[in-house]
């Protein structure tokens, strides 16, 4: 069999794509429709935040930390609950990392705060001393790219029924609504009233002036995505 | 006509095996900034304050990978596809007028997506996942280039005197499928341009902006089985494909055994594919999968060192070859390192031992032996044998190329050694307690120990750099003022000059 498929081109391909195709088949289809479904208390990113996660993402933030706690006691310990599968519901794309030069920030909104943050990302060692992380000062100047991240809102909404403008179930029995705006104006508006609250508690004066001119600086929405972390 | 020997046309050979030197530089070049930054931090802003948005840590790291993966590596793959595919077909390019365009053609857009990639990622323009970090104008560059690559394999297969394919053609035929199937699944993504708001405005925002199809745990499943297995289809098949050419033809000897080729490769097909799951080990994805991705991982000792051991055993005999041609050792240490990789793969892959190696510089110790010591040796080895043929002119220096595998072979050694002792370190130190059950370690505790080990790996990095740079070097001085040829001297052994 193997001489004469040897001499058949056509059929040999199709043996090898039979042969590497069977076990994704086998072990991604399944799964799809369960992995999807969101635990109670996730609710989707306002678009501050998903503007946030693309500054994250732009940085590959991503090549040095995780998103993801497994079920060790040293973890739990040190990251706080180990991490769900729904939890993820609307993470596009995934961001767990395969890499941890820097600890886990899967929970980081429940243990650290906006001035925090600016310190941090300012000076990481004055806050953090030994750290080898690099300071990210030129996010104090770029300015966030909100009207993408409408955009995506946008598209996850009407592609995969993400509940923008929806009551959300949460975790004590209430429940949320993450406005997405009518239009890109009042989209921006949104991310501002957000960014403003975020900058009420930051000390840089130029990112302050910024935000109090509407303009909002790349570090206001990683701060809003990191505080939404948790 | 039938007794003539045929003359073969290296045009586009040529072209890729440029590519594959340049590219390899800037990716290693890249890697040994990142290693240096990560033991000392001022070199982040390497070139000024100003411009550190664009030499940081994060923002080249994708580059380093990317360089190495869609630069050298897939450069060298096209380099000896177009060498090795008219060889073992018994065809020339010269003869099919089409097949030479689609060649020139897949060449010069693969140089545009190469540059697209490099402009786009110190832009940050990035879609996070690992090795398919390219938003969408840049895939659909990359489909039609992978298209162009297939024509020219079936192409070549179409026109073939040989009836029969080699050995090498089957793996190069798995890498062409293989790429196509996981590439497509993994990126498909929507771009957000084709959003409109309810208020009836369109085209809102970045145009090249695209959002994944799967969400979370699914996204996840998806990146690494196809994070894995571009590794399958990128670093070994074809990497298997060159050895099964290249080792005999240099080592006038024929492989061991048939048989044994067969089982490596359908094994190594079936059982690849599943051991992706052993990258979520302890993640959300379901249990089961975990467990298949240990247990396949495993069996994949199999067919890797199937095709390991017939190598060596192909040197059965001729041993003394091994001690007398650099060009050999390389190939030989390269079969050993596949080996040695293949065997640390599947240990990380158990879930007690995942347990401690995950997220640790270990992995990245195993990903480097496997590359620097498996892919990058085989890739150089095959450029050395190609440039004689290609050239018509000797290698320029043999003494050169012997020191040069000394001091990568070192500059391996010191990489793998530094980080596994690096990830284990880390490991135990995240995971220690102390006596009252409390963690043992702050997080900086875990990262500032690491130094001298960083400071280790980034000297083992450059050195792999520096005899890189001594093959370019070589390369250079062959086809410059190399001494002319026959093509009588050109049977198995490569001519070499002292």
């Amino acid at each position: 069999m193997f001489h004469w498929l040897e001499k058949h081109p056509f059929f040999f391909a199709v043996g090898v794509f039979v042969a590497i195709a069977f076990a994704g088949l086998i072990e991604i289809v399944p799964n799809f429709a369960q992995a999807s479904r969101p635990v109670i208390g996730t609710a989707p990113y306002s678009t501050l935040e998903l503007a946030g996660r693309h500054v994250y993402i732009k940085n590959s933030c991503n090549a040095c930390h995780s998103q993801l706690i497994r079920p060790f006691k040293s973890e739990t310990d040190r990251y706080g609950h180990y991490s769900l599968s729904g939890e993820y519901a609307y993470d596009r794309p995934f961001l767990w990392g395969s890499k941890r030069t820097g600890p886990d920030l899967m929970r980081v909104g429940n243990y650290r705060t906006t001035d925090w943050h600016e310190n941090h990302m300012k000076n990481p060692p004055s806050v953090v001393p030994g750290s080898i992380m690099p300071a990210y000062t030129w996010m104090f100047k770029n300015t966030a790219d909100i009207n993408t991240a409408y955009a995506e809102q946008l598209t996850v909404a009407q592609f995969f029924a993400v509940p923008y403008n929806k009551e959300v179930p949460m975790k004590d029995g209430s429940t949320k609504i993450v406005k997405m705006g009518e239009s890109v104006a009042d989209a921006n508006a949104l991310a501002l009233e957000e960014a403003k609250v975020i900058a009420a508690d930051m000390k840089d004066q130029d990112v302050k002036d910024a935000v109090a001119n509407g303009q909002i600086p790349e570090i206001v929405a990683l701060i809003a995505y990191m505080n939404s972390l948790k | 006509m039938e007794n003539r020997p045929l003359e073969y046309d290296y045009t586009v050979a040529k072209m890729f095996m440029f590519t594959t030197i340049i590219l390899g530089i800037v990716g290693m070049l890249v890697g040994v900034i990142l290693a240096f930054q990560l033991a000392f931090p001022e070199v982040n802003t390497i070139l000024g304050q100003g411009l550190a948005e664009y030499t940081n840590f994060s923002r080249l790291r994708p580059l380093h990978t990317d360089a190495v993966i869609f630069g050298f590596t897939l450069s060298g793959i096209f380099a000896t596809w177009y060498y090795v595919g008219q060889r073992v077909l018994k065809v020339s390019m010269a003869e099919s007028g089409f097949l030479m365009f689609i060649g020139k053609l897949h060449f010069w857009l693969y140089l545009v997506g190469v540059a697209a990639v490099v402009v786009s990622l110190l832009l940050g323009i990035t879609t996070s996942k690992e090795y398919a970090e390219f938003e969408w104008p840049i895939d659909i560059a990359i489909v039609v280039v992978w298209v162009l690559f297939g024509i020219s394999i079936f192409g070549l297969i179409g026109i073939r005197r040989e009836k029969s394919l080699y050995i090498s053609i089957w793996y190069y035929i798995a890498t062409f499928l293989g790429i196509a199937m996981l590439y497509l699944f993994n990126n498909m993504e929507i771009p957000t341009m084709l959003a409109a708001s309810p208020a009836g405005e369109s085209g809102i925002g970045a145009w090249y902006h695209s959002v994944s199809m799967y969400a979370g745990t699914n996204d996840a499943l998806v990146q690494w089985w196809y994070g894995h297995n571009a590794v399958a289809f990128g670093f070994t098949v074809p990497i298997v494909a060159m050895i099964y050419y290249f080792l005999p033809k240099e080592s006038g000897q024929a492989i061991y055994s048939y048989k044994l080729s067969l089982l490596s490769f359908w094994g190594l097909m079936f059982v690849y594919l599943w051991a992706g799951g052993h990258h979520l080990i302890y993640s959300t994805v379901p249990d089961w999968m975990q467990t298949m991705g240990s247990i396949f991982s495993v069996i994949l000792i199999l067919p890797s060192w199937g095709s390991a051991i017939n190598m060596l055993l192909t040197m059965k005999g001729e041993w003394q070859q091994v001690a007398a041609s650099p060009l050999i050792k390389f190939m030989v240490l390269g079969s050993t390192f596949y080996m040695f990789s293949t065997l640390e793969g599947p240990i990380q892959a158990i879930k007690s031992v995942n347990a401690i190696a995950h997220f640790t510089d270990w992995i990245v110790g195993h990903v480097h032996d496997g590359v620097l010591g498996w892919v990058g040796f085989m890739i150089m080895a095959a450029l050395y044998h190609m440039a004689p043929r290609v050239f018509k002119r000797e290698i320029y220096s043999k003494s050169l190329m012997a020191t040069q595998f000394w001091i990568q072979t070192l500059g391996v050694v010191l990489y793998f050694t530094s980080m596994w002792i690096a990830g284990i370190t880390q490991g135990m130190m995240w995971r220690a307690h102390d006596e009252f059950g409390n963690l043992a370690y702050s997080f900086i505790d875990t990262v500032t120990v690491l130094h001298p080990y960083y400071t280790i790996r980034g000297v083992g990095g450059l050195l792999y750099l520096v005899g890189f740079l001594m093959f370019a070097y070589n390369i250079y001085k062959t086809m410059t003022v190399g001494r002319k040829v026959e093509e009588s001297e050109l049977q198995n052994a490569s001519p070499m000059g002292a």
